[in-house]
């Protein structure tokens, strides 16, 4: 029997899907070996978790033992010279560039919040606003040493064990715990970026700024406007950012410095940030968001159009910390997110589709996100040459029913186009539609590898039970 | 109001209890049956599994009298399940005692089964849902409980004891926003009222936990069922001591 006092709570980022777990949080390899222990005595399988910022289920399982990472945050080994850092899993994006900032190195991959833990980005294979560029999170990894659910610690890397490593590294925590990972991080210049603001009328030329920015630019980003309609439908504004050469900074010792980086507590200098989304919530409506949606891109559209700025690392990379605590506006029901991986010659009719169906459904995105990518050779990834869309929903809870059909109906053409899904983000799809996006014998691959390494499947989430077709309960 | 998506009726082997468990997995609840008796219990899941076409109903065999035996059932059924949002109490026992009778070990087995099992049960379940800040919790009292009558003093005891110990569950968890709902019912038509002389008003059980289902997923904190009985109980408790003893009820 599992003790009740370790009963948590355990709820997904976007606060819509949740679940009741026996949560350990281990500092040590004998504190994950006893989790797994206490768990196989119960006879209840282990959900990995990291910082708990995927936003859906991925990180958590009902009435299973929750095996929380976020305590082994020591970095056990850094060289400034080269910039390899070998982390514990529970180390955060925000962990890192911390530590390495000042040496002039930065992550080559960053999430838009920097909450998210090394070993969390590695299982999800997580990507930035440079995924063209620079690929994912696991790409940049050198190393990595896996806990299998056996209890043997193996050390990998994609050289020596290639299909292990790239099965593991977007793998959603199902063939071992990753107990240390060695990175390699970027050389930085400077601790400022320099960024480019433009605007596009429509999806059609959304798209086509994105792909020509790519190969000029390490960041392209986009923001749309989920309300706009008809010949306006998919308009929105776009990000471009460049590290600064060695040079463009004249004072790159000051950029570079930790505190520079801070993000600002205060709105224009005086509204407190951390109360910001008490302000936003009376907006958190469809009539507000349009209004919202509306007054930002006229902004942009006008003022903003073609603005070239400077701007620090971490308030470029980390957009989802700028207000603190924002998601909260989505509360009592939460959000849930649908990022779709479309490929580059179907994007533009897949989004545009799902944009008019989310209309259609009078539930248009309160915020939608627009990034360019390209595939990468991780087993299971969501990675393709094209673009993703990422919308964000609120859940009303009187139309929960409705929201998963609108997003069911939305995964349809993007199955059709060849395109993937972004498990990071999922709360909802049906395992039947995000299986039919991979290729002949990948799932099969994975299968066999669970097989091996986890045969009495240990190892499970709430995502995987559904997404990988393992929706036994028990 | 809220959907029950797991839910554990304990006491669900015949009338309300039943009804109950039959009509939560009718509206797509996932729902474990408690019961002694097994074949029973084996009967009425293989019912619902057969009309859902899916397995929605899972039974365990228990006694209430067996307290040691909750905590780890009460873990096995949350994981069977895969989670659990409602707790419905409804086993009880209610012995013939006649006007004159004290019989001790009568009287012990249907506080054993109404109260101190519904103890056993509730207590863990409240303990899980206060941590998790979550859940409902109905117990199925009686208007018995209400006041002292002279007919059968042990069942009214039982009943109004369990009545003041899920007021003071609500007061200890309520405010975490656990729902926890007392039911007092009037005469159902259960194994427990047949051939009973009077029953004014008798409801069938099938109605009874339609009502039931419906004041849970609002959350109220006392309902009478049917509702009428509220205002027969307002009279009845309002009455004065030297009135109410000399009632032959």
């Amino acid at each position: 029997m599992l003790p009740a006092e370790r009963l948590e709570w355990v709820q997904g980022w976007g606060m819509s899907v949740g679940a009741a777990g026996y949560v350990w949080r281990p500092t040590t390899l004998d504190g994950v070996r006893e989790a797994f222990a206490a768990a196989g005595a119960a006879g209840v399988p282990v959900a990995l978790r990291g910082a708990g910022c995927s936003y859906g289920d991925a990180a958590l399982r009902p009435e299973s033992v929750v095996l929380d990472l976020g305590r082994m945050q020591r970095v056990l080994a850094w060289d400034p010279a080269t910039g390899v850092i070998d982390v514990e899993p529970g180390v955060t994006i925000r962990a890192l560039w911390r530590y390495a900032l000042g040496d002039g190195w930065w992550p080559p991959v960053v999430t838009g919040t920097m909450e998210p833990t090394v070993g969390g980005c590695l299982a999800m294979n997580v990507h930035g606003k440079n995924n063209w560029r620079r690929g994912t999170l696991g790409e940049h990894c050198l190393e990595l040493d896996l806990l299998l659910p056996d209890g043997e610690l193996r050390t990998i890397d994609a050289e020596t064990d290639r299909d292990l490593f790239r099965a593991v590294i977007g793998g959603l925590g199902q063939l071992g715990v990753i107990t240390r990972a060695r990175l390699r991080l970027k050389p930085v210049a400077s601790g400022l970026l320099h960024v480019r603001a433009v605007a596009a009328p429509d999806l059609g030329s959304m798209l086509r700024l994105a792909d020509e920015a790519k190969d000029r630019w390490e960041y392209v980003v986009g923001w749309i406007d989920g309300f706009a309609r008809g010949r306006r439908l998919g308009r929105g504004l776009l990000h471009f950012a460049r590290h600064l050469e060695p040079g463009e900074d004249p004072a790159a010792a000051q950029s570079l410095r930790v505190d520079a980086q801070d993000l600002p507590d205060t709105m224009l200098g005086v509204l407190p940030k951390a109360m910001m989304w008490r302000l936003l919530r009376p907006f958190t409506n469809r009539p507000g968001m349009r209004w919202v949606n509306r007054v930002k891109y006229l902004a942009g559209s006008t003022v903003g159009d073609g603005a070239e700025y400077r701007q620090t690392l971490a308030a470029f990379s980390f957009l989802l910390d700028y207000v603190p605590h924002w998601r909260r506006i989505y509360l009592p029901g939460g959000l849930i997110q649908h990022q779709s991986m479309v490929p580059f010659a179907d994007a533009e009719r897949v989004f545009g589709r799902q944009l008019e169906a989310a209309q259609r459904r009078r539930m248009p995105p309160f915020l939608a996100v627009l990034k360019r990518h390209r595939p990468d050779g991780f087993l299971l990834s969501h990675a393709v040459d094209g673009y993703s869309l990422a919308f964000d929903f609120p859940v009303v809870e009187p139309r929960r029913d409705e929201l998963w059909a609108l997003v069911r109906e939305m995964a349809e053409p993007v199955v059709e186009a060849g395109g993937r899904f972004y498990p990071a983000k999922d709360s909802v799809l049906p395992g039947e539609l995000y299986r039919a996006t991979f290729r002949a014998g990948e799932l099969e691959s994975f299968r066999q590898l669970k097989q091996r390494l986890d045969p009495e499947r240990r190892l499970r989430s709430a995502l995987s039970d559904r997404l990988l077709g393992d929706g036994a309960r028990g | 109001m809220v959907d029950f998506h797991h839910a554990l009726v304990i006491g669900a082997s015949s009338g309300i209890g039943e009804a109950v468990a039959r009509r939560l997995a009718a509206g797509g609840t996932r729902v474990a049956l408690v019961a002694r008796r097994a074949s029973r219990l084996e009967e009425i899941v293989a019912s619902i599994n057969g009309a859902a076409g899916e397995q929605r109903a899972l039974g365990f065999a228990h006694d209430v009298r067996n307290a040691a035996e909750v905590p780890e059932l009460l873990q096995r059924i949350a994981a069977a399940l895969g989670g659990l949002d409602l707790v419905v109490w409804a086993a009880g026992i209610q012995h013939r005692v006649a006007f004159d009778e004290y019989d001790v070990a009568k009287d012990q087995e249907m506080l054993a089964v109404n109260l101190a099992g519904a103890v056993a049960w509730l207590d863990p379940v409240a303990e899980r849902f206060g941590r998790l800040r979550r859940g409902t919790i109905v117990g199925i009292g009686s208007v018995a409980g209400d006041r002292g009558r002279s007919a059968n003093p042990a069942y009214n005891t039982s009943k109004a004891g369990l009545h003041t110990f899920l007021e003071t569950i609500r007061n200890r968890i309520g405010r975490h926003g656990v729902r926890v709902v007392t039911i007092k019912p009037g005469f159902v038509d259960t194994a427990m009222t047949a051939g009973m002389a009077a029953t004014p008003g008798k409801i069938s059980a099938e109605r009874a936990a339609e009502v039931i289902v419906r004041r849970a997923r609002r959350g109220r904190e006392t309902v009478y069922v049917p509702a009428r009985w509220r205002y027969v109980m307002w009279v009845i408790r309002a009455m004065p001591s030297f009135l109410f003893k000399r009632l032959k009820v």
